[in-house]
């Protein structure tokens, strides 16, 4: 099954990636963007899903900075707060 | 023995190893060696072991090589871990939290001056607490962090081994930390490169102080 697994940087630690994003965009027109924050998007294969946090915790996310959330398929998603 | 690993992407092994052979004998250890008998030091250095792919350290933790650093700095083991190196220990778990992008998003490279606050663990004891040392840094992704209540038990056990002076911090690191020990103080990481600063040739040799108390600790303990 594929899986997706979105990894965003935690509440509350500075995004410097999202802020230099956040500045880059009124010089392009866009105005009245804000709290851009910039994660990462696994796209996996599994026939495992029932391991997946774990390999989330263990590898693709650090739970100390970053949170992850899995997106199946069949739109079954899960949340890790870490 | 000093036993200084080497990962695909390693990129300072061969300056560690010179380092530490100012004080003692070393030699390099592969990636992929699980037994580090004959070893009694461990360096894991910096650059950009795996491509830093994903994380910086996350894959390289996974080495057979670091699994059995894990097992040697449980029994006691000393181990250095430099930028890199650190990154990897904190992926290990063998030392309190992480390291961010710089604040800024550029690679820093200069000389900084870092201010010594320990002087029992392994790696500083013959550093004076409080006295400066000025040390290369060179990384993109240097900015320590940890939890409030993890900063307050590292600083009330004194394990904050090393803190940029005032108005040096490069990266936007919390609290001005450099480098911290594990509890047993055996195990320390730094994100400054000492081993970069053993010669006056080349500015400074206040980064020698840190293998030299290695090896009196190891002197001392065999005594």
């Amino acid at each position: 099954m594929k899986a997706k697994v979105l990894i965003r940087p935690k509440q509350g630690i500075l995004d410097p990636q999202g802020k230099a994003v956040e500045r880059a965009l009124p010089a392009l027109g866009f105005e009245g963007v804000s709290d851009v924050r910039v994660g990462r998007l696994v796209e996996l294969e599994t026939d495992d899903l029932d391991s997946l946090p774990a390999l989330c915790e263990k590898l693709l996310a650090n739970p100390l900075i970053e949170d992850f959330e899995i997106v199946t398929d069949d739109a079954a998603a899960s949340n890790g707060s870490g | 023995m000093i036993g200084v690993l080497q990962f695909p992407g390693s990129c300072d092994e061969r300056d560690a190893l010179s380092a530490c052979e100012r004080v003692g004998d070393s030699r390099l250890v592969w990636h992929e060696e699980t037994d580090l008998g004959g070893i009694d030091a461990v360096v894991v250095p910096g650059g950009f072991s795996y491509g830093d792919y994903l994380r910086a350290g996350a894959i390289a933790r996974f080495s057979p090589a670091m699994e059995a650093v894990a097992r040697f700095a449980g029994e006691g083991g000393p181990v250095l871990g430099i930028c890199n190196g650190f990154q990897v220990l904190c992926e290990a778990g063998l030392l309190p939290g992480a390291l961010l992008p710089n604040e800024d998003l550029r690679f820093v490279c200069r000389q900084v001056d870092l201010v010594a606050e320990r002087a029992d663990s392994v790696f500083t004891r013959e550093i004076e607490p409080g006295s400066t040392l000025s040390v290369p840094i060179k990384h993109m992704s240097g900015r320590y962090f940890a939890p409030d209540d993890e900063l307050d038990a590292l600083e009330a056990g004194g394990r904050v081994a090393f803190r940029y002076a005032p108005g040096h911090n490069p990266n936007g690191s919390v609290r001005d930390i450099a480098g911290v020990v594990n509890e047993g103080g055996n195990v320390l990481g730094l994100m400054p490169h000492p081993e970069h600063a053993v010669d006056p040739l080349t500015g400074s040799a206040d980064g020698l102080r840190l293998f030299e108390s290695l090896v009196r600790s190891r002197v001392a303990a065999a005594a």
